[in-house]
């Protein structure tokens, strides 16, 4: 097997013993990026240097019999959206196109503590608006297992480059969907912690009450080790929790004994592809001969999810984006202007995407005066709603099982243009955010030859349940 | 009657702070108007005496000491300005003189 191929624990284990250097295996993601770029393109920046440096630093501290972290030279990706001390971060957006983060987002510092040299920044959807990756302003990125179509969203640069062999694991941002669609969709596993496990200091904003950092890798193990790197407390991000942070690791192969799992029958229903459906109910009744007591559960107020969540996170967005103003960073238009409102007015047309434009321009109408309680407010009571039907089911179910995305990747193109048609795709993944718990999707299966993901969701802080339960069906196939 | 007028549609850019073209406030239009449309099935449900939930987690208010600590040093905060002068952002003249 080429060193690129293998698995993140398997690497480390080989780090450990000293068969592979941290360079080498720094070395062959380089040449597979070097390699697949052209059709893939995953990568906004690739940090070559940059991850050659860490490699050598990782060598001669173990050359010198030196204590590291187990993990420690083990390259990574990171999405475009987490801040990189003096490395280029763009969140595929021209209004950050030349900014250079003067710190490290949390979870980058924490990957840097942990020593795993950082192979580049991954493209996205811009601002992480989107499901397909098309929306980011610089390139289309590919999916690895089939060139002609989408490899999901928003993370989808992630996603590509763990499954094309391009970088081991690698880091996304999930606000409706946009670690674990892009996992699904490319075969791969992701993971959105529940919300407040992961700092988000260093995360640039798109929705504050949804987004959180999470890992996107080859197998379960690796997203229990990396979720391990990451979590935790930060005093530079107050919604992030006090709780201790288990060794997810260790608790992988306790088994389902005594766990019990409800199936929403509104994940089920008409607005997933038969053939997927079938995929994934074929998935739940393995966990069932695995010992998972199984049983269907009502969910109805779940429906309403994508309303929902399309109007908080654009009325989010527009608070959190009325910062690139072409002031204080970011671009700034070279158009003659009149005063300051035309200079923040034109900046912020040629800076931002359609995409962007359209969600501020949805964000600002539903908190603007006269619409604020018929849409904001609503929303956010809906919301309490949608989030007592997820504390109901978990007073019954430690899981939740759904597929992931109601469909298998669909072609690049298909969907540009749609925004009602696209939202379609985060039908499955938005109410988790809705409700800040965590959920995984592990690969359950193929559709004419194309990954399905399987959806585990938990109660919140219980990241190392549906890990192990994803585990348990991972080494059961 | 559509659910977002032509004029709405400009007060909402202005209120945004985005400079459109003829285009896309008629693109916006129709866009809005649709998703808007969408958004009407919130109306069936009735959530009179439901309290809202703008974050989920069981918090209310976070306290620190009001104690200076780092900050960027200045040079690092100007490195990303479009324009500067003399350790401040410059931008066009906003007062009259």
């Amino acid at each position: 097997m080429a060193i690129e191929q293998l698995t993140a624990h398997a690497l480390m284990e080989k780090l450990q013993a000293g068969e592979i250097s941290s360079v080498e295996a720094t070395e062959a993601c380089l040449r597979r990026i070097e390699q697949v770029e052209p059709q893939v393109a995953a990568f906004v920046t690739v940090t070559a240097e940059y991850a050659l440096a860490a490699a050598r630093e990782v060598d001669e501290h173990r050359a010198r019999g030196e204590s590291l972290a187990p993990t420690a030279g083990i390259p990574i990706a990171i999405k475009d959206v987490l801040c990189t001390r003096g490395i280029r971060t763009t969140c595929s957006s021209r209004i950050l196109e030349n900014f250079i983060p003067p710190y490290d987002a949390t979870a980058v510092e924490r990957c840097r503590q942990a020593a795993l040299p950082m192979l580049g920044k991954t493209n996205m959807d811009e601002f992480a608006m989107g499901s397909s990756t098309e929306n980011s302003a610089f390139m289309v990125t590919r999916n690895p297992r089939a060139l002609d179509r989408v490899p999901g969203g928003s993370s989808g640069g992630s996603a590509a480059a763990v499954a094309a062999n391009e970088a081991f694991w690698s880091l996304g941002s999930d606000t409706g969907g946009s670690i674990r669609q892009p996992a699904a969709l490319c075969g791969i596993v992701g993971l959105k912690p529940t919300y407040g496990r992961v700092s988000r200091y260093g995360l640039i904003a798109y929705a504050s009450s949804l987004d959180q950092v999470g890992p996107l890798t080859k197998d379960v193990r690796d997203a229990a080790l990396l979720l391990g790197i990451i979590a935790g407390r930060d005093p530079r991000d107050d919604t992030s929790a006090s709780l201790p942070v288990p060794d997810y690791v260790a608790e992988l192969d306790r088994g389902l004994d005594g766990l019990r799992a409800g199936v929403p029958v509104q994940l089920l229903g008409e607005g997933i592809d038969p053939a997927v459906r079938d995929v994934v109910r074929r998935a739940i009744d393995q966990l069932a001969s695995l010992g998972l007591a199984v049983e269907e559960v009502q969910m109805p107020n779940i429906d309403y999810s994508l309303p929902v969540y399309y109007i908080i996170a654009p009325a989010e967005a527009a608070s959190n984006l009325a910062r690139y103003d072409g002031v204080r960073y970011g671009h700034r238009t070279r158009e003659p202007v009149s005063d300051i409102y035309d200079l923040f007015a034109k900046t912020r047309a040629e800076g931002f995407g359609p995409e962007v434009r359209l969600r501020i321009m949805l964000g600002t109408y539903a908190l603007s005066a006269g619409y604020y309680d018929a849409y904001y407010l609503k929303a956010l009571k809906v919301r309490t709603l949608i989030k007592a039907d997820f504390d109901r089911a978990f007073e019954k179910y430690d899981v939740l099982l759904s597929p992931t995305s109601p469909t298998v990747a669909f072609k690049i193109g298909e969907r540009a243009g749609d925004p009602l048609q696209m939202k379609l795709a985060d039908i499955c993944t938005i109410p988790v955010n809705l409700a800040g718990i965590p959920a995984i999707s592990v690969p359950c299966g193929e559709v004419d030859g194309l990954p399905v993901g399987l959806q585990i969701m938990g109660r919140p802080f219980e990241e190392d349940i549906i890990l192990r339960v994803a585990y348990a069906f991972e080494q059961s196939v | 009657m559509a659910l977002i007028t032509r004029e709405e549609v400009l007060h909402v850019a202005n209120l945004a702070r985005l400079a459109l073209t003829e285009d896309e406030v008629n693109r916006l239009q129709y866009e809005l108007g649709r998703i808007l449309e969408y958004f009407q099935q919130l109306q069936e449900l009735d959530t009179s005496g439901v309290p809202i939930t703008s974050h989920v987690l069981p918090m209310v208010n976070v306290f620190r000491q009001d104690a200076p600590g780092e900050s960027l040093p200045q040079e690092d905060v100007l490195a990303n300005a479009p324009d500067q002068v003399e350790g401040f952002f410059r931008v066009p003249r906003i007062i009259e003189e």
